[in-house]
């Protein structure tokens, strides 16, 4: 925590974006975080992401559960709508906020605790009614937030710092959502932007539920040497399978790929990602191959990052529920409530 | 890139933009916290161990160093450097017990000094206090040089330079008033140790078209000057023409208004963007309503019955290339203005009819002395320049920082020492850290835009030339002002072994001024950077390889608000906040082959 918070200084030098918006206006309270923590991290990629899609801060809505990383909603887009809900329960509040209105854009930020633990069961339901949001699970590999125990993402034989080991066997968010048939499957790390913000950038723009794994660090319970979601072993570990261009709409592909090795995917809003495989063994077209591959990968020790597999086609919740286009907020009263007579008649089914 | 050894090129002197850019290399940041903590006397103290009048410069500073300054990169205006030091000025206590004493025994060097101007006082400065016996002779009736005679006492009051310049007479300097050299042979002849030239650049130029002799209304500005200050003009006529647009006019056109004239036009040769006057020079003299006009250029006098009725100017067509360099001059008419009096103000010169030639003291081929710009001495062995008289018209602080290095040589000269081997400038640092969040500086950026300073109301400063026209800083203006100072001393150090790569410095520092990039030369690193480098001339620090992936961070000096966060939000204090102190060395430290020497000590007196 800094009893200072980060200064806005206008030296006339920052980029602006189409809206002409600076990065400034991305960001949000003083983080209170500790010093180093992988989610501030994410906290800056994800202001980068938003600020460079151009989305207005007032069009998004964040959202969480309880953890660390379910505080940094307050870090990020201080102009947009937020929901701190209850341990493990940030995906029913999405589904409620996306429900309601379809033009804004959902990210929920968890954590490895939130999501696979107490929040298992609204994660995967999250997934299987592919709602259209940006989900991001912080792993870190602890609770941090109440100091430092073991996640269900600890690795086994991972050591606590004091020395306690791990025996269990992790639960991968990846793996999981692979097989639950989630419609976009990443891992990133919080300390590569380069990768992680083209990562946020299509998730977000992704027609449905994105997962983006992401490793954060804990500096302060799990970045000693005996861990295995520290700094140093990510870095040692980090195995980036595919890179991932994403290139807004109307604007041309310049490089050539090779076919098989490349696959530009076209998003319902006209941009496009490019996948590229930087592992000639990965298979980003079949999701059996691809959690085959993560799963082998993961044996090794080796961390497969990247985005691993798509599927815009898929129908959203949207789609499925035919869920009104205007938010309910803007619909007239007499069109969201039919009234008296027609719950009487509606009633009259059930006597 | 190569690394960057921070111990090399004075690298954490160039971050302290303002002390780099003063020539006396003023520990401003410094005085400002002092001001700031309410510590006028040792605000004082402090400077002037280095620009030896804090309450001259204060008010009269060409002050280098606020262009320089880092605030003028971050928003609009820099600090206002120079005013705040008059507030240390104006509020010190009784310093005198503080002050530099010579010593009673002497150490039987003699030293003579010709003009009593600021060169020669920091000489003598420099050099009483070590036992020196020094002589200055001075042509005319008081000290004091340009100082007294040409910057006019509504800007300059009489008793801040004489109570300046008397804590440096008053170690006991011979001063020899209405004592003009008129032979340089004859002095020799009297056996001093060494013997200092401080005379200035005294010849003002003068302007050699139809009409110049035909009338006694037409001045050249300096001499004008410095009849107004001894009292022997003390009225001009209505309607007056300043030729010229540089400082000396602007004190030509301001004391004009002051002795009864009401119609004052500064004529200039060419566009705004070419004056040579200070742009705070320029604005004080339009509030007095001074006109300035632009591309004319002076054609004749004209005369009528021996009365100078006016100027006939020729007017003036540049064309500029997109830098602003003219490429073409065309005139393109002609015109009349009428006036009462003319005032030249058009330049200076060195001029040494009094130096004989044939002493082996070397002048070049525009009648300049040859002197070396580092020991400022002559070609003649023991004689040596500074001030205007060095290397033609400067300012008052180069005036000081010329006799600084001169007083260096000319100890070294008298012990036989060789005058190249100096010592060299240093810097120290120690860590600012007071807690896990707390620095030893006020770290918070403030907003504030720089405070206007207020002056006499305009019809009562006309109505005597001797009334000091800004009022200096009231109480809450110093209490904005020291704040938006950016504290550029207090350096972030980069231990490159600590670093983790966890990003949170880059991402907290609020100018983006932070990048870990792989170092594959400037070029990549440059396209890499999370700010583009917006000057090319500010530094870029290159880290050695880090631990974990061997890339470099880097770091963009042109705009670090030195907030201090990176160092806060740094895990592993990889970054650290130091406060860095600028050692630089004076003849004392030369006597003291260099122990001691640091000006934070200086600071006490
Ligand atoms: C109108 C005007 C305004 C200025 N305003 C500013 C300002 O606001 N801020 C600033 O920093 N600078 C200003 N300057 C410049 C500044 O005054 C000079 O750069 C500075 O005074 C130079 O100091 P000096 O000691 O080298 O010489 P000087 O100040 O010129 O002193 C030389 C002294 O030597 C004496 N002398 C000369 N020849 C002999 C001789 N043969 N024997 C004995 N004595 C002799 C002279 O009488 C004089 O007293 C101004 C200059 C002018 C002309
Ligand atoms: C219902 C409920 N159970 C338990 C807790 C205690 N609790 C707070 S945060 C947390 C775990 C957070 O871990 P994670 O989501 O990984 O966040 P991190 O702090 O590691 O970012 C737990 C168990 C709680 N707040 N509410
Ligand atoms: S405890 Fe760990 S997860 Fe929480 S803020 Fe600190 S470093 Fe981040
Ligand atoms: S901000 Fe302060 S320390 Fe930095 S250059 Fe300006 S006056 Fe000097
Ligand atoms: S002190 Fe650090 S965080 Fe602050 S501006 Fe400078 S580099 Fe950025
Ligand atoms: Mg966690």
């Amino acid at each position: 925590m800094s009893y200072i918070s980060k200064p806005k200084i206008d030296h006339g030098g920052l980029r602006k974006n189409k809206l002409g918006l600076t990065i400034q206006d991305y960001e949000g309270g003083m983080s209170t975080l500790c010093a180093g923590c992988g989610h501030d991290s994410i906290t800056a990629a994800i202001c980068q992401a938003f600020f460079e899609l151009d989305i207005p801060p007032h069009r998004v809505a964040k959202l969480s559960g309880i953890g660390c990383s379910s505080k940094t909603p307050a870090y990020f887009l201080g102009q947009s709508h937020g929901f701190n809900s209850v341990h493990g329960r940030m995906p029913s509040v999405a589904t409620g906020t996306s429900a309601a209105n379809r033009q804004i854009n959902v990210i929920g930020v968890s954590g490895d605790g939130d999501s696979l633990s107490i929040g298992l069961g609204q994660f995967a339901h999250a997934m299987r009614r592919n709602i259209n949001m940006t989900y991001l699970i912080e792993n870190n590999g602890v609770y941090g937030l109440t100091k430092g125990q073991f996640s269900a993402s600890a690795d086994i034989g991972s050591k606590l710092k004091k020395g306690e080991l791990n025996e269990q066997p992790p639960i991968d968010p990846v793996q999981m959502a692979l097989s639950q048939g989630a419609t976009f499957v990443a891992r990133g790390f919080s300390g590569d932007k380069k990768q992680l913000v083209p990562l946020l950038k299509a998730a977000i723009k992704h027609n449905g539920f994105g997962l983006i794994d992401i490793l954060s660090p804990c500096v302060t319970f799990n970045d000693h040497e005996d861990s295995t979601k520290s700094y140093a072993h990510t870095r040692e570990f980090f195995h980036p399978a595919v890179h991932l261009d994403y290139i807004p709409p109307a604007k041309e592909i310049k490089t050539a790929y090779d076919q098989g090795e490349a696959m530009p995917i076209e998003m319902h809003d006209g941009s496009r990602v490019v996948l590229r495989k930087l592992d000639k063994g990965y298979n980003f077209e079949n999701r059996g191959q691809a959690l085959d591959y993560v799963r082998a990968k993961h044996r090794d020790g080796e961390i497969v990052t990247g985005l691993l597999y798509i599927d815009e086609s898929e129908p959203d919740m949207h789609t499925i529920n035919a869920t009104s286009d205007t938010p309910l907020s803007e619909l007239e009263f007499k069109r969201l409530c039919p009234g008296s007579s027609a719950l009487k008649e509606i009633q009259k089914r059930f006597i | 890139m190569k690394p960057t050894k921070v111990s090399e090129n004075e690298y954490f002197h160039q971050v302290v933009d303002c002390q780099w850019g003063c020539p006396a290399h003023t520990d401003v940041p410094e005085y400002i916290r002092l001001i700031a903590q309410g510590e006028f006397s040792d605000a004082y103290m402090l400077n002037r161990a280095s620009n030896i009048f804090p309450g001259i410069l204060g008010r009269v500073c060409d002050r280098p160093c606020e262009p320089a300054c880092r605030r003028g990169r971050v928003e609009e205006k820099p600090v206002a450097i120079c005013r705040l030091k008059r507030v240390a000025s104006d509020n010190r206590d009784d310093i005198t017990s503080r002050l530099p004493k010579a010593p009673e025994k002497k150490n039987g060097k003699r030293i003579a000094l010709i003009g009593a101007g600021c060169a020669s006082l920091s000489v003598a400065n420099d050099l009483m206090p070590l036992g020196y016996d020094c002589t200055i002779f001075e042509g005319l009736e008081k000290p004091g040089g340009l100082m007294r005679t040409n910057i006019p006492s509504f800007r300059l009051p009489e008793k801040v330079l004489d109570e300046e310049m008397n804590y440096i007479i008053d170690m006991g300097v011979d001063l020899r008033l209405g004592t003009r050299i008129d032979s340089f042979k004859e002095l020799m002849k009297e056996g001093y140790d060494a013997i200092f030239v401080g005379t200035g650049a005294p010849k003002g130029k003068d302007l050699k078209i139809p009409g110049r002799y035909d009338s006694d209304n037409i001045h050249i500005g300096i001499e004008w000057l410095e009849s107004v200050a001894f009292d022997h003009i003390d009225k001009i006529g209505k309607k007056v023409l300043i030729i010229g647009v540089g400082n000396t006019a602007m004190d030509c056109c301001r004391t004009s208004l002051r002795l009864g004239a009401s119609d004052v036009k500064v004529m200039a040769r060419k566009p705004r963007d070419f004056f040579k006057a200070s742009d705070w020079e320029l604005e004080d003299a339009e509030e007095e309503k001074v006109e300035i006009v632009v591309n004319h250029s002076p054609k004749e006098f004209v005369i009528k019955n021996g009365v100078l009725k006016g100027m006939i100017f020729e007017k003036m067509q540049y064309e500029t290339d997109e830098k602003g360099k003219i490429t073409n001059t065309e005139v393109v008419g002609e015109e009349f203005f009428p006036c009462d009096d003319v005032v030249l103000a058009i330049g200076q010169d060195n001029a040494f009819p009094w130096i004989e030639r044939d002493l082996g003291l070397d002048f070049d081929q525009w009648d300049v002395p040859i002197v070396d710009e580092n020991t400022f001495q002559s070609t003649l062995p023991g004689v040596f320049f500074g001030g205007d008289s060095a290397f033609g018209p400067k300012n008052i602080i180069w005036a000081v920082e010329h006799g600084h290095q001169a007083a260096i040589s000319i100890h070294k000269y008298c012990h036989d020492e060789p005058l190249d081997e100096r010592l060299p400038r240093g810097v120290n640092l120690s860590s600012a850290k007071m807690g896990i969040h707390e620095w030893s500086y006020s770290n918070d950026f403030d907003a504030s835009s720089r405070r206007l300073m207020p002056s006499v109301d305009l019809k009562e400063r006309f109505s005597n030339l001797d009334i000091e026209v800004e009022l200096g800083f009231t109480v809450d203006q110093v209490v904005t002002e020291v704040e938006r100072c950016l504290n550029c001393d207090l350096q972030t150090v980069f231990f490159p072994d600590l670093c983790i790569e966890c990003d949170a410095c880059i991402d907290i520092c609020p100018v983006d001024c932070l990048t870990i990039t792989p170092n594959e030369g400037q070029e990549a690193i440059e396209k890499n950077l999370t700010t583009p480098r917006l000057d090319q001339d500010q530094l870029l620090f290159v880290s050695e390889p880090l631990k974990q992936t061997g890339r470099a961070m880097i770091k963009d000096e042109n705009l670090c608000v030195h907030c201090g966060l990176c160092a806060e939000r740094c895990p592993t204090a990889a970054w650290d906040m130091q406060k860095s102190n600028l050692d630089v060395p004076y003849a004392i430290d030369e006597m003291n082959n260099g122990k001691a020497n640091c000006q934070s000590k200086r600071k006490a007196g």
